[in-house]
């Protein structure tokens, strides 16, 4: 024992000479450790614990309350079969073609509408320092702010569509938010209403940070505004459009709130996202089983989307 | 060290039990009832338990409806910190009983003859394996019209007593152009809509065998077609813009005289009060054209569970006030629902009440108290909200033919059984 303090002592002579200092030093060593731990153990309990939780109860037969014996896969198997009645179409196939339809619009016209913006922004207009927050005021309000917001100014007996007749212009019709066919892309405009400032935000520190060298350059060489952007500034923002894509994506798939404020379901539930599914199934019918087994495949779908992104991203960085 | 803390814990038990040996004078309530009119009438339950020394506990729930609060019901039973009692509605009480985490009130309910006074057809839900677990509060019906006078005597109509008159009668205000009939278009109102629709339809006898029992063959009957167009028929005479409407704003319409009539239970006559209307003067309530002498139920019961001896006293203190006679006269007069036991007096009752409290003992004597499937009643919540969809995909156009409804409904409420 004495040899090995001894081979210890002379290795590291300061921790000899100050007793104190040691103990200290090895707690700063600690102390993010420390600091970490109990985030770090609740993060394993109710987010990873929980998602194991929720597979092993998509594969029992839960209804009012979880049961734990392992039954069949019937959930999924149900799930399988929704998938493919589309007339008429069961809840299971609106809410994932519904996830798609909004996912795909609410996605894409954030993106372009958010670059849109922050390349007018980005033209040294004056009067920036108050348009930036205008556009990005949305952000900060609640789904369910701008739900029942959108919903009033949707609906035709309340709002524009009322107002416009009141002023004389009675041919005019616009009832998406009561229509079975349309009500999901009320969805998708107050979705872009609310985010797309935020994007437009990270696309003008995105364009910010490009170097003013290279568009002199281009300028130069007889590039014209729409070369620029479409040869230059675009590509060279790639890493925010994938910033921005992860937190719309996200942003899309957990949209529940903005679907129950907004249309509560819609007509005959033609609004229904899968988290609406979700929630819908596990809570209000008792079928924990198939809420389980539903919000085990929308985690799948996060998945898929996430892993290539998060991977990709490693690849560059080692390179 | 050691001794001090054995010491201590023994003492810091003796405490513990010592507490418990006295009766805990407190009733701890989870429920939904927080509007002005539902509070109030809750209000008088307290006043008579605190007369006989009970406080009383809410239990807080975060938003309003009734899906909050089953949700922090079933998060506290979980984690065994059971209520004394809980608002609960049909299937849940059934379904919490079925997990064992219920309390027996079968002794009080001897003493106090609920065996007798309660119709059979609620005790299906207050009584669990011969075991009674829970206490009714009141009856909801939903096959009743709502009626704005001024608008029935403006187009000349008079009550109409079949499916046919009614839909005379919806033509009548047409011609006269207000809204005909006023609904919500959410899932659960067209549902509740259509449970009269099939009681008109098909008869006593039909609705018990297709809406109660699920009998495959009354399912996809010609019956159950013609009852899915007559509900085709009458959705033509709601206004276009009726999709997603609350069930108030769509009762604020006939209240306002723009729309002749909703067809809703009879928590509608809360709102007709609320704007200080008379039954008779002002509104007029019929029963659902053809289903006059039946009634489809739902009702408000508080689930008792197994609490600890030490609150068992309180607990039967609490459904002995809820069933008494005196609280479910007051209870009920201002809840707009009717007494949950047949043997209370009419008195104080107005005029839509004493028919409601009329038509439920002759319902109750003839077989004909049925429970409504859209709010509950008919089959556990899976199969009920199965069926909501159904209905509400017919409404909107999802499903387009009656043919097609029926093999939905058929299949859907396969799927959920």
């Amino acid at each position: 024992m004495s040899t090995v303090a001894e081979t210890q002592i002379k290795l590291t002579p300061e921790h000899d000479a100050r007793p104190g200092a040691s103990v200290r030093s090895q707690l700063q060593d600690l102390l993010p450790k420390i600091v970490l731990a109990p985030s770090f153990a609740a993060t394993i309990v109710f987010v990873y614990g929980f998602i194991l939780w929720t597979i092993y109860l998509s594969f029992t037969n839960s209804k009012t309350f979880p049961s734990y014996d392992i039954t069949s896969a019937r959930a999924y198997q149900r799930l399988w079969r929704w998938t493919f009645e589309s007339d008429p179409p069961s809840s299971w196939y609106t809410s994932i073609t519904n996830m798609g339809i909004f996912g795909f619009l609410y996605i894409l016209i954030c993106l372009a509408l958010g670059l849109f913006l922050a390349i007018l922004l980005d033209q040294k207009i004056r009067g920036e320092g108050v348009l930036r927050p205008i556009y990005l005021y949305p952000m900060a309000l609640s789904f369910i702010v701008t739900g029942v917001a959108w919903k009033w100014f949707l609906d035709p007996g309340l709002g524009l569509e009322q107002t416009l007749h009141q002023w004389g212009w009675t041919s005019f019709h616009f009832d998406w938010i009561k229509n079975k066919d349309f009500v999901i892309y009320t969805v998708v405009i107050a979705g872009v209403w609310q985010a797309s400032g935020f994007i437009m935000a990270m696309f003008l520190a995105g364009l910010r940070g490009i170097d003013g060298e290279i568009m002199k350059a281009a300028q130069i060489d007889g590039a014209s505004t729409f070369q620029l952007y479409r040869r230059i500034v675009i590509p060279l923002l790639r890493p925010v459009f994938l910033s921005a894509f992860i937190v719309l994506a996200h942003l899309a798939i957990k949209s529940y709130d903005l679907v129950v404020a907004l249309t509560s379901g819609g007509p005959g539930g033609s609004a229904w996202l899968p988290s609406n599914f979700m929630y819908e199934f596990t809570f209000k019918r008792n079928e924990m089983a198939v809420g389980s087994a539903s919000a085990v495949i929308m985690l799948m779908t996060i998945t898929a989307i996430i892993v290539p992104y998060l991977y990709s991203e490693l690849r560059e960085k080692s390179r | 060290m050691l001794r001090k803390l054995l010491i201590g814990t023994a003492l810091a038990t003796s405490f513990a039990f010592s507490a418990h040996a006295a009766d805990v004078k407190e009733v701890q309530m989870l429920h939904w009832w927080t509007s002005g009119g539902e509070a109030a009438a809750l209000n008088v339950l307290k006043q008579d338990l605190a007369k006989e020394g009970y406080a009383w506990k809410d239990v807080p729930v975060a938003g309003g409806g009734g899906d909050a609060a089953m949700t922090a019901l079933k998060a506290m039973v979980a984690a065994g910190n059971y209520p004394t009692a809980s608002q609960m509605l049909g299937y849940t009480v059934l379904d919490y009983a079925a997990a064992g985490v219920m309390g027996d009130l079968t002794e009080t309910a001897k003493k106090e003859g609920w065996d007798k006074s309660v119709p059979a057809a609620l005790q299906k839900f207050s009584v669990y394996d011969g075991k009674w677990v829970a206490a009714p509060v009141n009856v909801h019906s939903v096959n009743w019209l709502w009626i704005n006078k001024a608008v029935m005597d403006k187009i000349g109509g008079t009550e109409p007593k079949t499916f046919d008159d009614f839909v005379a009668l919806l033509d009548k205000a047409k011609a006269a152009g207000v809204i005909p009939l006023a609904l919500g278009g959410q899932n659960w109102q067209e549902a509740t809509m259509f449970d009269s629709v099939v009681l008109s339809t098909g008869g006593p006898e039909f609705y018990k065998k297709a809406m109660n029992d699920l009998d495959e063959e009354s399912l996809k009957s010609d019956t159950m077609k013609k009852s899915f167009d007559n509900l085709a028929k009458l959705v033509t005479y709601v206004d276009p813009n009726f999709s997603g409407r609350d069930w108030n704003l769509a009762t604020a319409m006939v209240i306002k005289g723009d729309a002749l009539v909703q067809v809703m239970g009879d928590w509608a006559k809360g709102e007709f009060h609320a704007a200080n209307k008379t039954p008779g003067t002002d509104f007029l309530c019929y029963r659902f054209p053809g289903t006059d002498g039946s009634v489809i139920y739902n009702s408000d019961m508080f689930g008792m569970f197994n609490v600890p001896e030490d609150r068992k006293a309180a607990q039967v203190a609490l459904a002995t006030a809820t069933l008494s006679k005196s609280f479910q006269s007051a209870f009920n007069v201002v809840k707009g629902s009717v007494p949950a036991r047949t043997d209370v007096p009419d008195t104080d009752f107005d005029a839509c009440g004493k028919k409601g409290i009329a038509d439920l003992k002759k319902a109750n004597e003839g077989g004909t108290l049925f429970g409504s499937l859209a709010q509950g009643y008919g089959a556990p919540p899976a199969v009920a909200n199965a069926y909501k969809d159904v209905v509400s995909k017919f409404v909107h156009g999802q499903i387009k033919t009656s043919d097609e409804a029926v093999t939905e409904l058929v299949k859907a409420i396969d799927d959920a059984k």
